[in-house]
């Protein structure tokens, strides 16, 4: 009773030596096996996505841990143990320094199979917030761990309260909208700064409505060494007020309107430049209506004119930033 | 070996001896030389460990736990604020079943800042399911860090255990200890095997929820489990004293306990000096005893009720209690004796602002039960039982202020024991509510036996003295 075997027996044995797979993974070749299911995450949800999609890429060998959230909440419901790989759940701050004991533990030990990451899924307020001391622990001592953060943009498990990575104008129940303040006063923190201003050998941001992009980054960062981040946009229809059939489709929307982007940094240990390189992955030409992305949901309803025009030129902002980091690195 | 040791590195050896394979740590006075000493032997290649220069004492625990799912030997140790900041990763490493083990350096808690050592720290946390030791010297601390490993790790009770060090009497004092060799070491505790790992081969999901319908099972197997752990401690110690030749009392050690009409109850480093007070009072005459706790969790309740109502309180048994009551001859033998009653004091470096010393709280009920169960089991009365609370935030407690408890529990006796005594005063305070200041007097008379809690160094322990 102190551990429970869980449905692992289904699976197929696995061969510890096996390499991962030499050609790049698309959306159409991903494995058709499943680690993450039985879960009881709500019906459209983009970080159910990104956990099931991950653990495909990465494979039986995984290793994954996961902080108080929407997550493990949903996928750890004894006797309903959602994965098939070994997992375990967090202190809500301690994804990284969890992930970084599981490393060195295997490593101490000898026991770490050649096609084993170790890999974290944390939601925002998981990352930006309470665990993001952990975080940069890691990331300093460069321990050899992929960590994940799954951005729905507040904290859903405990009922849609606001993080850091709540963005300008949303509601949420600790940021409500009223005749006075429109929702969230602040901007979204940005984590992929963070982290890469810690030379961090990769880090990428992603979409879950772009998975071709998503997996290509996780394949990439499985085959590098040190500390890895990934920080994909997941939406959430319970907390964002949207249809659940409408979940792919606004993460689309968002990288689309350039509220969003796609880019990658590779630490100078990688890349071998000083200060690293910024690569933008996908530049739309023009971007689409930003208020048509605002308007369909319900977390942003309240919204008026002078509102979105602040999200836009904070849009722009963000853009001009990131061109100048990656031209810069060119 | 024998080697001019402080605390923390005599601890910081018996780590070295246990060969954990992670050791994550974030520095606090007066752990740090624990820690300095530990990456020393790292980078010496004396201590074959990953060292994880952790960014704060609640990733220290965390990493641990991450390490210890994969089936590692771990350490880890604080102090103080550190403890209380890593409290969180405490239920964790507990109801995970991870057999962590830590040192910890007993520190006051802030505010006002201070880094000198009292008990409130660990006390504070016992409810988390970790065992807690408390120990008295250098050797002992080096010793337990063996003995804890294997208790741990022992599957019946897979459960972290707290090494605690009182800061500074014991940390950053030197006294000589016995370095054990490394096989010696090994031949006591083998390498640390576990089924409460992840499993390439057969994928297990570690640390999940359990809802109200699964819930309690765990917390009444972490309860009983912990229970159990009683004969194991004295299973370890039998095995260590084979391979070691040294000796230890179990959960707790009684002192001249048996025909003693006064016992002060106590535990750590304090403990030296009541001994030595003990023996000078027995040398002129006076029956006084001591029981030193070294367990607080699990709490070893039995052997203490034994050791204060007079029950085979010769040799220690930790039998349980059926049996030795059973044992006409020894039960007589002890009547013989134990003295028709008893005064007790529990002198701690805690206290719960409200209540009263935890260690008292925690004695106090193992004493009700027993007398209220079975009050013929006793092989005397307790007449009178307070609470002494001293060295908070490293203040001395003195070889005066531990003759003035016993002597206080004398003067106390004569009054609990003339009942028209305790009438009068009940009578006076009824008759004269209007007069608070005799109240007040009443209550803070060191031989009022309603007073309960005596703050050492500022409640006088003299009739007439001031407060
Ligand atoms: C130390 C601690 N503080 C607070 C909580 C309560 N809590 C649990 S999940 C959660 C929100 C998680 O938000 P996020 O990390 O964004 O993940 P999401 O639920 O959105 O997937 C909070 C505040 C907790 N479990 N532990
Ligand atoms: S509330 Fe949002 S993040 Fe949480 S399970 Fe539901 S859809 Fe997923
Ligand atoms: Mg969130």
């Amino acid at each position: 009773m102190k551990q429970t075997e869980n449905l692992s027996a289904a699976l197929p044995p696995t061969n510890p030596a096996a390499p991962l797979p030499p050609k790049p993974l698309t959306a159409k070749t991903l494995p058709d096996d499943e680690f993450f299911f039985g879960h009881k995450g709500c019906a459209g949800c983009g970080g159910a996505l990104v956990v099931r999609q991950t653990l495909k890429v990465l494979g039986p060998h995984v290793i994954c841990a996961l902080p108080a959230g929407c997550m493990s909440a949903v996928g750890f419901n004894f006797p309903q143990l959602s994965f098939a790989n070994n997992a375990m759940i967090t202190p809500f701050a301690a994804t990284a320094s969890v992930l970084s004991g599981i490393e060195a533990g295997l490593r101490a030990q000898g026991i770490k199979p050649e096609d084993c990451t170790v890999v974290g899924f944390a939601g925002d307020g998981g990352t930006a917030d309470i665990g993001l001391q952990a975080l940069s622990g890691a990331i300093d001592r460069n321990d050899d761990i992929l960590y994940i953060c799954y951005d729905n943009e507040a904290y859903m498990n405990t009922g849609i309260q606001k993080s850091s990575l709540t963005p300008f104008g949303a509601k949420t129940t600790t940021t409500p909208a009223g005749a006075h303040v429109h929702g969230c006063l602040t901007r979204k923190k940005n984590m992929f700064q963070i982290v890469a201003a810690h030379d961090i050998p990769y880090a990428a941001t992603a979409s879950i409505g772009y998975l071709n992009d998503f997996i290509k980054k996780v394949q990439k960062a499985a085959t590098i060494h040190g500390t890895r981040y990934i920080h994909v946009i997941a939406p959430c229809p319970t907390g964002w007020g949207t249809r659940e059939d409408e979940t792919i489709d606004l993460a689309k929307e968002v990288a689309d309107c350039g509220l969003w982007y796609l880019a990658e940094f590779e630490g100078s240990q990688l890349c071998g430049m000083p200060g690293g390189k910024y690569i933008v992955n996908r530049r739309p030409k023009e971007f689409s209506s930003v208020e048509a992305y605002l308007r369909r949901q319900g977390r942003f309803k309240q919204l008026d004119e002078n509102d979105v025009q602040e999200v836009i030129r904070e849009r722009d902002i963000a853009w001009a930033w990131l061109d100048d980091l990656a031209t810069g690195a060119k | 070996m024998k080697r001019f040791l402080s605390g923390d590195e005599a601890l910081a050896e018996g780590v070295r001896l246990a060969r954990p394979n992670i050791i994550s740590a974030y520095p606090i006075t007066p752990q740090t030389v624990v820690v300095e000493h530990l990456s020393e032997m790292v980078e010496q290649g004396r201590l074959d460990a990953e060292y994880v220069h952790v960014e704060s004492e609640h990733s220290a625990l965390s990493c641990a736990l991450g390490a210890s799912a994969t089936g590692a030997r771990t350490f880890t140790a604080t102090s103080s604020q550190g403890l209380l900041y890593m409290a969180e990763v405490l239920s964790y490493a507990a109801g995970g079943r991870f057999p962590i083990v830590m040192m910890n350096a007993n520190r006051a808690l802030a505010l006002p800042w201070n880094i000198y050592g009292d008990q409130r720290d660990s006390l504070a946390l016992l409810d988390h399911g970790w065992i807690q030791l408390y120990v008295q010297d250098n050797q002992e601390a080096l010793d337990a860090v063996l003995m804890a490993y294997a208790l741990a790790e022992d599957e019946r009770v897979s459960t972290p255990v707290m090494i605690n060090l009182d800061g500074f009497a014991l940390t950053h004092t030197y006294e000589t200890v016995d370095i054990p060799e490394p096989e010696q070491a090994d031949s006591f505790l083998p390498p640390y095997r576990t089924k409460n790992k992840f499993d390439f081969e057969h994928p297990v999901n570690i640390g999940y929820s359990a809802g109200p319908e699964f819930n309690r099972y765990y917390k009444h197997a972490a309860h009983w489990d912990m229970v159990d752990a009683l004969p194991v401690i004295d299973e370890v110690e039998k095995r260590f004293a084979e391979v070691f030749g040294r000796e230890y009392p179990g959960v707790l050690e009684e002192y001249r306990c048996a025909d003693a009409d006064r016992i002060i109850v106590t535990l750590g480093s304090v403990a030296g000096l009541v001994r030595q007070v003990v023996d000078d009072l027995r040398n002129a005459g006076e029956k006084v005893g001591m029981v030193r706790l070294r367990y607080m969790r699990p709490f070893p309740a039995e052997r203490l009720v034994k050791a204060l109502l007079g029950v085979g309180a010769v040799g220690g048994s930790s039998e349980a209690s059926g049996e030795a009551s059973g044992d006409d001859n020894a039960d007589d033998g002890a009547r013989s004796k134990a003295p028709a009653a008893r005064s007790i004091a529990v002198l701690e470096k805690d206290i719960s602002f409200g209540a009263e010393g935890t260690v008292f709280t925690n004695v106090s009920s193992a004493l009700l039960q027993a007398i209220t169960c079975a009050p013929s089991a006793s092989a005397c009365g307790i007449r009178d039982i307070c609470n002494f609370v001293g060295g908070l935030g490293g203040d001395d407690i003195s070889y005066e202020q531990v003759e003035g408890i016993f002597a206080l529990l004398k003067r106390r006796a004569s009054i609990v024991e003339d009942p028209n005594a305790a009438l009068v005063d009940a009578s006076a305070e009824a008759s004269n509510a209007a007069s608070g200041a005799a109240k007040a007097a009443a209550h803070t008379s060191p031989l009022d036996p309603r007073k309960k809690v005596y703050f050492l160094g500022i409640d006088s322990l003299e009739e007439g003295g001031a407060r």
